[in-house]
């Protein structure tokens, strides 16, 4: 028996780094050659590692949601006397160490080199491992990449604003990397300040000791964390970006919104609780939004459309997507319930929940969140009233839910005490205008004022 | 979605059709090598995958759904002619002869190519989509000048139709009536492009534009791949010029190992063509017409297992090469160039003792 290292293969040209999504072996599990060990996911897929070895899994070296590093130990497994001979993911190991100014990008075959996503700078990562850099020598070139009479390094618009300022670079010290010169140094050049300020005293820490969540991550605390801390932008966070950016700058966003009487809505579910034929099915109130904003597509169905600015076309669907906002460990995500128009109550409780159940595991698919036409935001358990959203790109309206809260209300001339939502829908103003947007919103209202009259009519 | 005009021999169900222009030529026995052919290449590819998977190939190009198209085609050359591959053409490099092991090595970047084109009259793999379309007809117009009675086959899918160098050979081809069936496997993606936005025409009218006959195969029908191909090679043979054949079928896994097909497909089109599957069809047409029996089958894929886990093995057993052989094919002669990055390289401190 011997023990053999796993390590985190590059399953994609070039990436340096996954995460793990799910492990579907645990330590001292049998497990057979190729049986599928764990799924990761990298800038690029989610797949599915099969095992390298027949033998006993002796340490898993990460938990689900761990970024780990290429090349570097996954799993360890204990196999018998005459195990596989290849012990290691040594097909990119490369033998050849590479300066360090060198960056690597990702290539799949058929897709060519671009300069975005995928950036990996392996070379700077693998430093540490690979234990083959050698330092510069007396005979070496200082750069591969350089040759030794070149001008500064620059780039063509900070060379042109140079010159157009009566500057000679090559008296400029650059500090981008690798000595690059950049638009502030000659700007610094030019007001006559030094490129560099010196750091201030800094002030003793103060304030709370509590971590919070922010882009995926636990925040350090305000009195011990760094001044300033820079997160690069990746994973879901860039997905995020991404979606609110494209979607921010191309829809123009308008909203309505009102307060609605949901004691019904609320009647419903209780009267509903714990009846045997819904098994273990959990109703909420958001399984009604979600039949209620169904129920207003089915009768406006414009609301369930997308502007096609490309092929200068609205799209117009007539099922329902319905994307429901979720706030998962590693940031927000926007998985949606495929043809949620077709389904009844239970079944949309049911779906819900697998969502939820899903995203907060980390194992929705990308499949799973393409294609939203309407999506829902509830935004009530985190104890507010009311939000402004913004569209997910390619979808026509989206509908934040408050609080349901106990509030005065006007009943027949009265006030009396009920359970009151305020309702915001943004919508993409480009082919949703304000009268069916108020119809739509106006729809889920008396739906969830009196869901037993709207379930009667269908 | 598949149209009247495609030629198909036998169901998806595994029923068999006539077709007034195509018959199946095949004997029982035929039938089952093809089958055999299929399963393994099946086998073999899916251990390639996960031998990618656990860090011993750099890529790879699963085959999986396209092995009636390429069994097919492999099967109908003749020893003498010649092929152009891509990078996905296993199941044609099986049937020119050439080991698996050899078809990884290019895979796992112990070699440019992998094996001697000559020796199985099969070009090593063009990663440069559509360029060994330029490459066929260049080598078809030498079989011509030599007045050799040789076919040449070009591989390529429908993505690549739409590059410049695939549609420049169709002109030289047809202008010269070279002896060529340019081979196009519609597998419906070129990575995640649709067919609805390769071609707005199928694919195989566009030879008729340029002056020779196309015709549309069910690419999962490996009996009427194995017909059309056939005849299509006959007639490049005795100077009937060029033929586009268009294999209609459908890529089942991802375009390589660096791919997410789920990102741009539904899972429904995956399943519809599922049903499609090219093999399970001909079994059921070797169990109801010849009526092979279990333990046939049960062999053929424990051959397959035998074969992957060998073709393991060689793979875990390749040694890596010296880096600065990967210089030594790019010219027939010394070239100033490649001295200088032979030579960058080794004061990288590459090369020496590697292994």
């Amino acid at each position: 028996m011997s023990e053999q290292i796993f390590l985190l293969p590059d399953v994609g040209e070039g990436l340096v780094e996954a995460e793990i999504v799910a492990w579907k072996v645990n330590v001292g599990d049998v497990v057979t050659l190729n049986q599928p060990l764990v799924d990761i996911e990298t800038a690029k897929a989610t797949v599915e590692l099969p095992s390298p070895y027949a033998g006993t899994i002796v340490t898993l070296h990460g938990n689900v949601g761990d970024v780990m590093e290429v090349h570097k130990p996954l799993i360890t497994f204990e196999v018998g006397g005459d195990g596989p001979k290849a012990t290691t993911a040594d097909v990119e190991a490369p033998p050849i160490s590479t300066p360090s100014v060198e960056k690597r990008e990702a290539v799949l075959v058929g897709y060519g080199v671009t300069n975005e996503e995928g950036i990996a700078t392996r070379t700077h990562r693998r430093q540490g491992t690979s234990a083959r850099v050698i330092p510069p020598t007396a005979n070496a070139p200082t750069s591969a990449s350089t040759p030794a009479s070149s001008s500064p390094r620059s780039t063509p618009p900070v060379r042109l604003y140079a010159k157009q300022h009566g500057l000679d670079i090559a008296t400029l010290t650059g500090t981008g990397r690798d000595g690059l010169i950049t638009r502030h140094d000659v700007e610094q050049a030019l007001s006559g300040t030094p490129a560099s300020t010196p750091a201030r005293a800094t002030a003793a820490p103060t304030g709370p000791l509590t971590t919070s969540r922010f882009v995926g991550r636990d925040l350090a605390p305000w009195a011990t964390g760094p001044k300033e801390e820079r997160i690069p932008v990746k994973g879901v966070l860039r997905s995020m970006a991404d979606a609110m950016t494209q979607s921010a700058f191309s829809a123009p966003h308008a909203a309505v919104w009102m307060r609605v009487d949901v004691t019904r809505t609320m009647e419903l579910l209780a009267s509903l609780k714990g009846r045997p034929a819904l098994g273990s099915t959990k109703l909420s109130p958001l399984t009604i939004v979600a039949l209620a904003l169904c129920d207003a597509a089915r009768h406006y169905p414009g609301i369930n459309s997308s502007f096609d600015a490309a092929n200068g076309e609205v799209v117009v669907r007539r099922r329902v997507n319905l994307g429901i906002a979720a706030d998962t460990p590693r940031g927000l995500i926007v998985p949606n319930i495929k043809d949620a128009d077709q389904l009844d109550l239970v079944a949309m409780a049911q779906a819900q929940a697998i969502l939820v159940e899903k995203a907060r595991a980390g194992t929705t698919t990308p499949n799973e969140m393409m294609g939203t036409t309407l999506t829902i935001t509830n935004v009530g358990p985190f104890g507010v009233d009311a939000a402004m959203p913004i569209l997910p790109p390619g979808t026509g309206a989206i509908l934040a839910v408050g609080r349901f809260a106990k509030a005065p209300w006007v009943v027949d001339d009265e006030v009396v005490v009920r359970y009151v939502s305020e309702l915001a829908m943004s919508f993409d103003h480009r082919q949703v205008d304000g009268a069916l947007a108020s119809r739509v919103l106006a729809h889920v209202a008396r739906f969830l004022e009196d869901p037993a009259a709207a379930l009667l009519v269908g | 979605m598949i149209d009247e005009e495609l030629v198909q021999l036998l169901t998806p169900e595994g029923e068999r059709v006539s077709h007034p222009e195509y018959e199946s030529t095949l004997s029982g026995e035929e039938i089952l090598g093809l089958y055999r052919d299929m399963v393994i290449i099946r086998r073999l590819c899916n251990e390639s995958t996960s031998l990618q998977r656990q860090g011993q190939l750099a890529l790879w190009a699963p085959v999986q759904g396209q092995e009636a198209a390429q069994i097919g085609a492999g099967r109908a050359l003749a020893p003498t002619d010649f092929t152009f591959p891509t990078y996905r053409e296993h199941g044609i490099a099986w049937c020119r002869g050439v080991p698996p092991e050899d078809m990884l090595r290019l895979f796992r970047a112990v070699s440019n190519g992998g094996w001697d084109p000559q020796k199985y009259r099969h070009s090593v793999p063009t990663i440069v989509l559509g360029n060994q379309a330029l490459h066929a007809v260049g080598y078809a117009m030498g079989v011509q000048r030599d007045g050799a009675e040789e076919a040449v086959m070009t591989f390529f899918g429908d993505g690549a139709s739409s590059q410049g160098d695939v549609l420049e050979s169709f002109v030289w081809a047809a202008s010269f009536n070279a002896p060529i069936v340019f081979f196009c496997q519609n597998n419906q993606w070129g990575i995640s492009t649709p067919m609805s936005t390769q071609s707005k025409i199928p694919l195989y009218h566009r030879a008729h534009g340029f002056g020779f006959p196309g015709v549309r195969v069910d690419g999962n029908d490996v009996l009427a791949v194995y017909e059309v191909t056939k005849r299509a090679l006959e007639s490049a043979r005795v100077g009937g010029g060029p033929t586009l054949i268009e294999a209609y079928t459908y890529r089942l896994g991802a375009h390589t190992t660096s791919d997410d097909p789920t990102r741009y497909r539904i899972d429904a089109e995956v399943e519809v063509w599922k049903h499609r599957d090219p093999i399970e069809r001909v079994k059921s047409l070797l169990v109801r017409e010849f009526k092979i029996k279990a333990g046939v089958f049960d062999d053929i894929v424990a051959e397959a297992d035998v074969l992957a886990l060998k073709l393991r093995d060689d793979v875990l057993a390749m040694d890596r090469p010296d880096p600065r052989t990967m210089f030594d094919n790019a010219y027939a002669t010394p070239h100033p160039l490649i001295d200088e990055g032979l030579r960058d390289m080794v004061e990288l401190g590459v090369g020496g003792g590697a292994h």
